[in-house]
């Protein structure tokens, strides 16, 4: 089992004709996964990769044609929020938002016209999502996960190859890895991936890493405390972060004295969360929790 | 982004958001003609002449040189204007924000003496735990607003913006009333948030603050400063904004890195990092420090950059006098471990190296990436994991 995606998971690549885009639809497709169809306006009409993927120019059309019932988007910034906005506009399920720098302004209207629909937005500024070697949704190098038993959600891409690669070592494998990004304002939070794990009968651990900046991983705490049984290990980049500075990601900055890495190992500790002291330690922490 | 209090008054003025007249002076003499004008154009002799740097607590800071002086002056006259514009220029500035070492003043904003009788807080920003931008008000302005919300939460009003209506007139009413307005004064409040959020909206803002805002003896309602920041992800769509960043008040490793796109932030410890991914590169920070040390920045070469991007990376870390040890950690995902190396060979070859290099390379090509710094005959001490190359790292910057 899994969460979010899986074999039966039809891709749509927005932007596929941009460098990006179609680089990581063809390490999609490499992967396993099944990749579609393309958007990119004006483009409609046109095959890409090895004519293996029929392009659209809009959403709508190749939802009607192919069923896809996913979206990554791989559009630049300033066209993102639009990119989304259409994806939700043909009720695509879920919508992974790759792209890194999208204005805070435009997430804000982004989130207001998501609400009431059916769609679940994941980033932006994320990683993506996976679940290994059945589907492969974003940036991630597939080959470093393997099947298995944990779940992973996380605010930052590398550090979530670090968890999964040491998750693998150990023979934990991953039920499936979400990045939910790095960004102030974005779709899925901490509390719906922890919600779907803790649901999911095959993930019997979960590893949370979060960073400084918000109160997402507070949020997620909480929840722990009340809702999951299943072991968690946690992480927090940020410890030694000064206030004030973004430190990469737009969202990573303490401000106001709020959203410091203390706080949030805090209120993970006190939720019964195994934090890991470094992000060597991730897996090894896992292993020993799930005893 | 950040921009001096003068700049963004002329922001806020240029979209209705009333502010005392004044105007900005880079020396005495025109500290002088800027005091003349406003006196002329008031008929009040008072004038404020206040230090321009990007920090708080201007008014209770005090100069290195000149302690008994504050950031913030009244006088009377425009003599005394220059007189104190004098003492301030070229002086250095330390406020509880600027640390021990404070900032030069080389800009002043020289502005009307306003009769106050009230001192409120305004302030605007993202509240992200509901992902919408909120106004906050409270009647107690001038003061550091943080205690205000910390001791007594139930002083600061909030109204969120919903993005598909704006501030709604309800809203304004909701935050006039609360801070106990009346008469002109509440109306003008209305009109005086109205334009605030059109500015916000306007130019991208990630942080309005107008502290205090003040309400006059004749029931005008006033910025009396004014503090903006704001979304680098929204620059690209403000080059107006763009063009008022200060040199003076960033760093210069900072710029240059900005030029390549590199995201780096300057520390005080003497463990350079280049790390890629921003949370990776936050972690490394933080188990360098697990392990006793200090590092001297925070540096992600992103996911996509090349081996030249990467040695213009090094060269800056290599360039900070404080870097005694430099650790590179990288998990190639989408960045390969090979252009990794590339780029350091090609930087050591460039600029030499004269301290311990710590590599750690995982992930994508990492056989290639290894390979090619053994065969380079550089002085590097690899490392299997993270902990491992932190250690090292730590032990050899002592």
């Amino acid at each position: 089992m899994s969460i979010l995606v899986d074999k039966n998971t039809r891709l749509l690549v927005q932007g596929i004709t941009g460098k990006t885009g179609l680089f990581h639809a063809e390490k999609s497709l490499e992967y396993g996964t099944q990749v579609v169809a393309g958007v990119t306006p004006g483009k409609g009409g046109s095959k890409v990769l090895d004519d293996r993927v029929p392009v659209f120019d809009t959403v709508a059309d190749a939802v009607q044609k192919t069923g896809a019932n996913a979206s990554v988007i791989f559009v630049p910034p300033p066209f993102a929020a639009d990119a989304i906005m259409e994806a939700a506009d043909a009720e695509i399920p879920l919508i992974v938002a790759v792209t890194e720098g999208i204005p805070v302004a435009d997430m804000i209207k982004v989130k207001r016209y998501l609400e009431g629909r059916p769609s679940r937005l994941v980033g932006p500024n994320c990683p993506g999502v996976i679940t290994p070697d059945q589907c492969r949704i974003g940036i991630m190098p597939g080959y470093i996960h393997k099947p298995g038993r944990i779940g992973v959600v996380s605010r930052s891409g590398t550090l979530t190859y670090e968890a999964v690669f040491q998750l693998s070592e150990l023979g934990l494998g991953q039920t499936t890895a979400v990045g939910i990004g790095g960004d102030p304002v974005n779709g899925t939070d901490f509390v719906d991936v922890l919600r779907l794990f803790n649901e999911d009968p095959a993930t019997e651990g979960i590893v949370m890493i979060g960073e400084i900046g918000g109160s997402a991983e507070e949020a997620g705490a909480a929840y722990i405390q009340a809702e999951v049984d299943k072991p968690v290990v946690g992480f927090i980049a940020g410890t030694t972060a000064p206030p004030g500075k973004r430190m990469g990601h737009a969202g990573a900055i303490i401000s106001g004295g709020k959203g410091t890495a203390e706080a949030k190992l805090e209120a993970l500790r006190e939720a019964g969360v195994h934090i890991a002291d470094t992000p060597s330690d991730i897996g090894e922490t896992m292993a020993k929790a799930l005893g | 982004m950040k921009i001096h209090e003068y700049q963004a008054k002329d922001l806020l003025a240029a979209r209705h958001v009333p502010v005392p007249r004044s105007k900005v002076a880079f020396s005495p003499s025109e500290a002088r003609a800027a005091a003349e004008e406003i006196i002329e154009e008031t008929g009040n002799a008072v004038v404020v002449v206040k230090a321009q740097i990007h920090a708080g607590g201007r008014g209770k800071g005090r100069f290195k040189e000149d302690p008994d002086l504050g950031g913030v002056q009244v006088v009377e006259g425009a003599e005394a204007a220059e007189a104190v514009a004098r003492r301030m220029l070229g002086k250095t500035l330390v406020t509880v924000q600027t640390g021990p070492q404070g900032k030069v003043v080389k800009r002043l904003l020289v502005e009307q003496g306003v009769a106050i009788e009230r001192e409120l807080y305004l302030g605007m920003t993202l509240d992200r735990t509901i992902g919408r931008n909120t106004v906050m008000a409270s009647t107690e302005g001038g003061m550091e607003i943080e205690e205000v919300a910390a001791k007594t939460p139930e002083k600061i009003l909030k109204e969120a913006i919903d993005p598909a209506v704006g501030l709604a007139p309800f809203q304004a009413r909701k935050l006039a009333f609360g801070l106990g307005l009346s008469g002109t004064a509440f109306k003008k409040m209305l009109r005086f948030l109205s334009a605030l959020v059109s500015a916000y909206d306007d130019l991208d803002c990630s942080l309005l603050e107008i502290n205090p805002l003040v309400v006059t003896a004749d029931g005008d309602v006033l910025a009396l400063d004014a503090k903006a920041n704001f979304d680098d992800n929204a620059l690209y769509r403000h080059k107006d904004v763009e063009d008022l960043r200060d040199p003076d008040e960033e760093n210069a490793a900072e710029l240059e890195a900005k030029k390549w796109d590199l995201s780096y932030v300057d520390l005080d410890g003497d463990i350079g990092c280049m790390v890629n991914g921003a949370g990776l590169a936050m972690a490394t920070m933080d188990i360098i420090q697990y392990f006793g040390g200090q590092p001297a920045n925070f540096l992600d070469v992103g996911g996509g950059a090349n081996a030249e991007k990467v040695a213009a990376a090094f060269k800056i870390i290599t360039a900070d006098p404080n870097v005694k040890a430099i650790l590179v950690n990288i998990f190639g995902g989408i960045m390969r471990c090979d252009v990794i190396a590339e780029g350091v060979i090609t930087a050591v070859k460039e600029v030499g190296l004269s301290v311990p290099l710590v590599v750690r390379l995982e992930g994508t090509n990492v056989r290639e990436g290894k390979k090619m710094l053994e065969e380079s005959g550089l002085p590097i001490t690899t490392a299997a994991s993270l902990k491992e190359a932190a250690q090292r790292a730590v032990e050899l910057a002592k």
